[in-house]
């Protein structure tokens, strides 16, 4: 009799998986994948003004629509697809089977992981051809957005991975889900520089891991004199981290906890 | 020992009773069919055996497992059996061969991908997109998936729903084969002619009790049920119900010296037991 196959050796068959059914569904593929380039596009060239010395809107920008890239690959597509998984039954057929639901998860990581590098990938790209973005020669900066990213993929996973019980169904899912990021984007400093939003807002938003996104995400993009015109004339680096760290762990636990197979 | 050893099982939906008290033990390699009509309480039974809800009280052994266990020894019991459920529907970006070829990774001792496709019938579509099945080739992949993991027990819950004539034939030769395999299975079907053909003993379900657990040929005390016999005599159809019909076929046969007009002699169907039983009649 051999063995049932390792929870991890599943998890990265179901990666390889998730990742092929992903790209032979062109909707999503161009929906998740080119939205954010395609918004960084028009957004950069409708806005060319400069918010401070050296730093184009463009560049702000950037930062913003990398930080977002994070929330719509993971969070966002997750809680809608996973509801549509569960209404064809397909989660409850392998529910029956002994893969365990961590390699499940592995898997969706896996697959938020290189769609989210994709991503990053073009975004930079269209910031250093069209926009003139100038990348960081620091280290130390490329260091801050490798974290940034792992962290902030993780985080956006488990938190799409736990969202997913909320929406009753799958065709609802993309109408519950949807407005809560495109509020979050507007509150979280992605397409408004952060600072000149009111307070109510900015006090809103920092309860929710994006706006720290973006904010470390200007941390690495934007040159360090700007960090004085952030909210606490600082990058507040350690914070985000703490604060993501603290989702992280929430996004877990629930997705532990409360994951739904079944419709009922 | 018994694959499926049930005692007093019970749940309720709120003020709603599903099902009230069920005892059923089920023997290694039987195949056994469950019958009963909606809301009868045969999928919550069956559901409660695969795992997927939980009980109220009772007992339940499933290949000796308790079904509601969780963690390594879950997994170790999961890998023993197969299930089809009742609709599956999936996104469909994959082909069948990859599907099929996906979950048998998930098992220790896994079917050969090859042998599984051709055992239910899908060689020609082994390499279309699952989207582009049919309703009946889309049921045969979910069969296929239940048995690829060479399960010692396969739950089937209406497996051959939306099959034409010709696939649900060839899906009861199928059966036949994983009986001869020893494969333990439990089905439930609405079609009384499937469990007649596939079942070694039936249990019928209704309002939450198991009414009789029998041999399809003498469920409802058919095989010494009365004969009907029926002819005609001038412009009257007669009829008379009998233990002897050979008796009755005789006298009428010398009565119209030779050929008796219309004559028909019956026993009820499964079908009329099974009817009878939940407390229907033909319409």
């Amino acid at each position: 009799m051999n063995k049932i196959p390792s929870a991890l050796s599943l998890g990265m068959r179901r990666g390889g998986l998730e990742i092929r059914q992903f790209a032979r569904q062109r909707e999503s593929v161009v929906f998740t994948l080119l939205f954010p380039v395609i918004l960084l596009v028009i957004f950069g060239s409708v806005f060319k003004d400069t918010i401070a010395p050296g730093v184009t809107f463009s560049q702000y920008f950037l930062a913003g629509m990398i930080a977002s890239g994070l929330v719509n690959t993971g969070f966002q597509a997750l809680a809608i697809t996973i509801p549509l998984e569960r209404d064809f039954g397909a989660l409850k057929r392998l529910r029956g089977t002994p893969m365990p639901a961590s390699s499940y998860f592995i898997g969706k990581a896996i697959l938020i992981i290189v769609s989210m590098v994709l991503q990053i990938i073009m975004l930079l790209g269209v910031g250093i051809l069209f926009f003139n973005v100038e990348m960081p020669t620091d280290p130390q900066k490329w260091l801050t957005f490798t974290w940034l990213v792992i962290l902030g993929s993780a985080c956006s996973t488990a938190l799409g991975i736990a969202f997913s019980i909320v929406p009753k169904s799958g065709r609802g899912a993309s109408a519950v889900v949807s407005p809560i990021v495109i509020i979050l984007q507007f509150f979280s400093g992605v397409f408004f520089v952060f600072t000149q939003l009111p307070s109510w807002m900015q006090q809103f938003a920092a309860i929710f891991p994006l706006k720290w996104l973006t904010q470390g995400m200007r941390s690495v993009f934007l040159p360090d004199t700007f960090a004085t015109q952030e909210v606490a004339k600082s990058w507040e680096n350690n914070r985000t981290f703490a604060i993501l760290i603290i989702w992280l762990i929430i996004g877990v636990f629930f997705s532990v906890r409360k994951f739904k197979w079944d419709r009922d | 020992m018994n694959a499926i050893e049930v005692t007093g099982l019970r749940k309720s939906y709120g003020q709603v009773h599903a099902v009230k008290g069920i005892d059923l033990s089920i023997a290694s390699g039987e195949i056994f069919a469950l019958l009963g009509p909606n809301g009868a309480g045969k999928t919550t039974t069956v559901e409660i055996l695969e795992g997927f809800r939980t009980r109220d009280s009772g007992s339940v052994r499933v290949l000796g497992f308790d079904p509601r266990d969780e963690g390594q020894a879950a997994r170790e019991w999961r890998n023993r059996i197969g299930i089809v459920l009742q609709s599956t529907s999936d996104s469909g970006d994959l082909s069948v061969i990859e599907t099929i070829q996906h979950f048998s990774g998930y098992y220790s001792n896994p079917r050969d991908v090859e042998e599984v496709i051709h055992s239910v019938g899908l060689e020609e579509k082994s390499g279309s997109l699952i989207r582009k099945l049919s309703g009946g080739q889309r049921r045969r992949l979910d069969v296929a998936l239940g048995i690829v993991g060479n399960p010692e027990l396969l739950f089937l819950d209406e497996p051959t729903t939306g099959f034409d004539p010709e696939a649900r034939k060839a899906f009861w030769a199928l059966i036949e084969k994983l009986r001869g395999d020893g494969t333990t299975i439990l089905l439930t079907t609405h079609y009384l002619d499937e469990a007649e053909a596939l079942a070694d003993r039936v249990a019928v379900i209704n309002d939450g009790r198991i009414i009789e657990v029998s041999p399809p040929s003498t469920l409802g005390g058919r095989s010494t049920a009365m004969a009907l016999v029926t002819w005609r005599e001038g412009q009257e159809i007669k009829s008379e119900t009998t233990n002897n019909p050979t008796e009755i076929v005789n006298k009428l046969s010398s009565h119209f010296s030779g050929e008796i007009p219309e004559l028909t002699v019956t026993r009820p169907s499964l079908e009329d037991i099974y009817l009878s039983m939940i407390g229907q009649t033909h319409e």
